[in-house]
């Protein structure tokens, strides 16, 4: 069986599964953000009284922290009063947290193994840490909150194997990019996606993180990374409980294979122009286009390598005069260690405005919002029409290391010439 | 959806391409809108918002592949639901927006051809439990997926939250 076959095998108490299938299995973790609310509202239309074990749901607040508005207070305020009366102890509240899919594994509520659902699309991000974790609808997080079950069409399974390794100023974001041209928006509708390979196995988890990320940009709905000692190592420290392992069979069976080797394929960024993100093409290939705001943050590219590399490019520079670097750490843990490290510093001194740790402009809400006719260059993982403000804006999405050198460029640019010594020497 | 009927009858309102995301059917921007009815006064606020005006109970909505994919937001199924969308009809559908629609009640239908099948103003009549899909008004048949058993039990009961309700009874 494949990764995904023997999570559900698992949790649905079988032997076996095949695809198509359709099994009821149990949920090991569940995960809202402000939706929760929405969630809350079903869960007592329902007629439910108690959720199944409030010990296996999580709440984080990301989406618009802290309160933007009114109305979000009293959604805040309404998850709060939900949360203590249900006894859930897992909630991160502003200020505690940070961008939920960051929040969870970093606080060790993901391990291999795990069923994981959650109220946001990019729920499948856990498939880095070799947990089923898929996406669903607040109603349907209701019904999980009153049965602790939820039923599943097993998935058929791609495997995408990378070969060779990736090249100076490439990263994960360019060879996931790279990946949904190549297969379009619905290449890998309802599929489980395995990525693995010489080139992933020698990604931190981190960067595992922005392909699972992104897989839900080609339709997956989950996508694993291998588990491996680098990921175990991750995970020791975070949690008191044994750590399990898994891996498909020698014998699993894919309904496609795909190859890439990414030396030669994908040998420079990449960026995913408006207004779709398998509208990719190859840095070089794109003329001039000016950058009126430059975002790097959220979920697909918020980490602590993504800060580092931001400092590294704009170390010494100094923010173009007609654009805007805005920064947002994707947790509270990463903006200490990149206050520590002096990451932000570096960033804060070349005129960039740190956002608090959460969703910020990504969805369009708040902290950055693009007026008509303005062209941002953004490390997120959406670029449809409006999604981070006026329908007249224009979204790019690349690599974090390519949205600092446009910052400083104030035109899309490859990092190459914004820094001229090897990067790893740098010292910031 | 009317008392569990399989078969329904209606105009299609609007004729859509494919990949229409979940930000064009509900903008992030009313994410914090979480009474459900209230929705529809935002369906396809961004992009297309003459069609909220134009639709009658009852209507159909045709798409090309992809429809509803993107973010998990429930509001997008809803908006339609609730600004009286009798079905949508699309070549494929993003898999949240497909599982949320039948969640909410809301007739969601998979047929590839329909987009080419279909103009604005043409009645059709749909059977949801076989997959067929008549257009009356051109006269023809379009070739539509039969749903799954769970999906048509749920959108027979009206939605997740009635079946749930009736089973606590039960
Ligand atoms: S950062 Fe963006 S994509 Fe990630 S959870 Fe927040 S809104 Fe969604």
């Amino acid at each position: 069986m494949t990764i995904a076959e023997k999570i559900l095998a698992r949790a649905a108490g079988l032997h076996q599964v095949v695809p198509d299938q359709v099994v009821t299995a149990r949920v090991d973790l569940a995960m809202s953000h402000e939706n929760a609310d929405l969630v809350r509202k079903s869960f007592l239309e329902i007629g439910a009284l108690r959720v199944w074990d409030p010990t296996r749901i999580v709440i984080i607040f990301d989406h618009r922290i802290p309160a933007e508005s009114e109305r979000t207070a009293a959604t805040h305020k309404a998850i709060r009063e939900f949360v203590a009366a249900q006894g859930i102890s897992n909630f991160y509240d502003v200020g505690r947290g940070g961008i939920c899919h960051q929040v969870l594994p970093e606080n060790g509520h993901v391990r291999p193994g795990m069923l994981v659902v959650g109220t946001d699309s990019h729920t499948i991000t856990h498939g880095a840490f070799g947990s089923f974790a898929t996406g669903i609808g607040a109603t349907e997080m209701a019904g999980v909150w009153c049965e602790g079950a939820l039923w599943f069409k097993v998935p058929h399974s791609f495997r995408i194997d990378v070969q060779g390794q990736l090249e100076q100023w490439v990263s994960a974001k360019d060879l996931i990019l790279y990946i949904i041209g190549k297969l379009g928006a619905d290449g890998a509708d309802y599929r489980a996606v395995e990525f693995d390979g010489p080139a992933i196995r020698r990604l931190s988890v981190a960067s595992r993180m922005v392909l699972t990320n992104l897989a839900m940009e080609m339709g997956a709905k989950v996508a694993f990374t291998p588990v491996d000692e680098e990921l175990l190592e991750y995970l020791r420290p975070l949690t008191p409980q044994k750590i399990g392992s898994i891996a498909p069979d020698r014998d699993a069976h894919y309904e496609r294979i795909i190859t890439i080797d990414a030396s030669r394929e994908v040998s420079e960024p990449q960026v995913a122009c408006p207004h779709a993100v398998d509208n990719v093409r190859p840095l070089s290939e794109l003329g001039e286009v000016a950058i009126d705001q430059a975002v790097l943050g959220s979920c697909t590219n918020g980490r602590l390598e993504d800060l580092e590399v931001a400092a590294r490019v704009v170390a010494g520079n100094t923010i173009c005069e007609r654009t805007r670097l805005v920064v947002i750490p994707a947790s509270q843990q990463i903006y200490r260690e990149a206050l520590h490290l002096g990451y932000l510093e570096t960033l804060v001194a070349a005129g960039a405005i740190i956002n608090p740790p959460g969703c910020g402009p990504c969805v369009g809400v708040h902290q950055g919002i693009l007026a008509a006719g303005e062209t941002c260059v953004s490390s997120t993982n959406r670029n449809f029409v409006g999604r981070m403000g006026s329908k007249d804006s224009q979204v790019y999405l690349a690599s974090p290391a390519v949205v600092a050198a446009s910052a400083v460029a104030g035109r899309l640019a490859h990092p190459a010439s914004i820094v001229q010594e090897d990067p790893c020497l740098m010292e910031i | 959806m009317p008392d569990g009927n399989l078969k329904l009858r209606g105009v299609v309102r609007a004729v859509l391409g494919d990949h229409v995301d979940t930000d064009i059917i509900y903008p992030g921007r009313y994410l914090n809108i979480t009474d459900r009815e209230k929705t529809a006064e935002h369906l396809f606020a961004l992009s297309y918002p003459e069609i909220r005006g134009s639709l009658a109970a009852g209507d159909f909505v045709v798409a090309g592949k992809n429809f509803g994919c993107g973010s998990s937001r429930e509001q997008a199924a809803a908006a339609l639901k609730f600004a009286g969308v009798g079905a949508v009809i699309a070549g494929s559908f993003g898999r949240i927006f497909f599982r949320n629609a039948i969640n909410l009640g809301l007739p969601v239908v998979i047929a590839p051809e329909a987009r080419a099948g279909c103009a604005v103003g043409d009645q059709l009549e749909i059977d949801l439990g076989a997959g067929e899909i008549r257009n009356l008004t051109g006269n023809r048949s379009i070739l539509a997926a039969a749903l799954d058993r769970k999906c048509v039990e749920l959108l027979a009961a009206g939605g997740l939250i009635p079946y749930l309700k009736a089973k606590r009874v039960a």
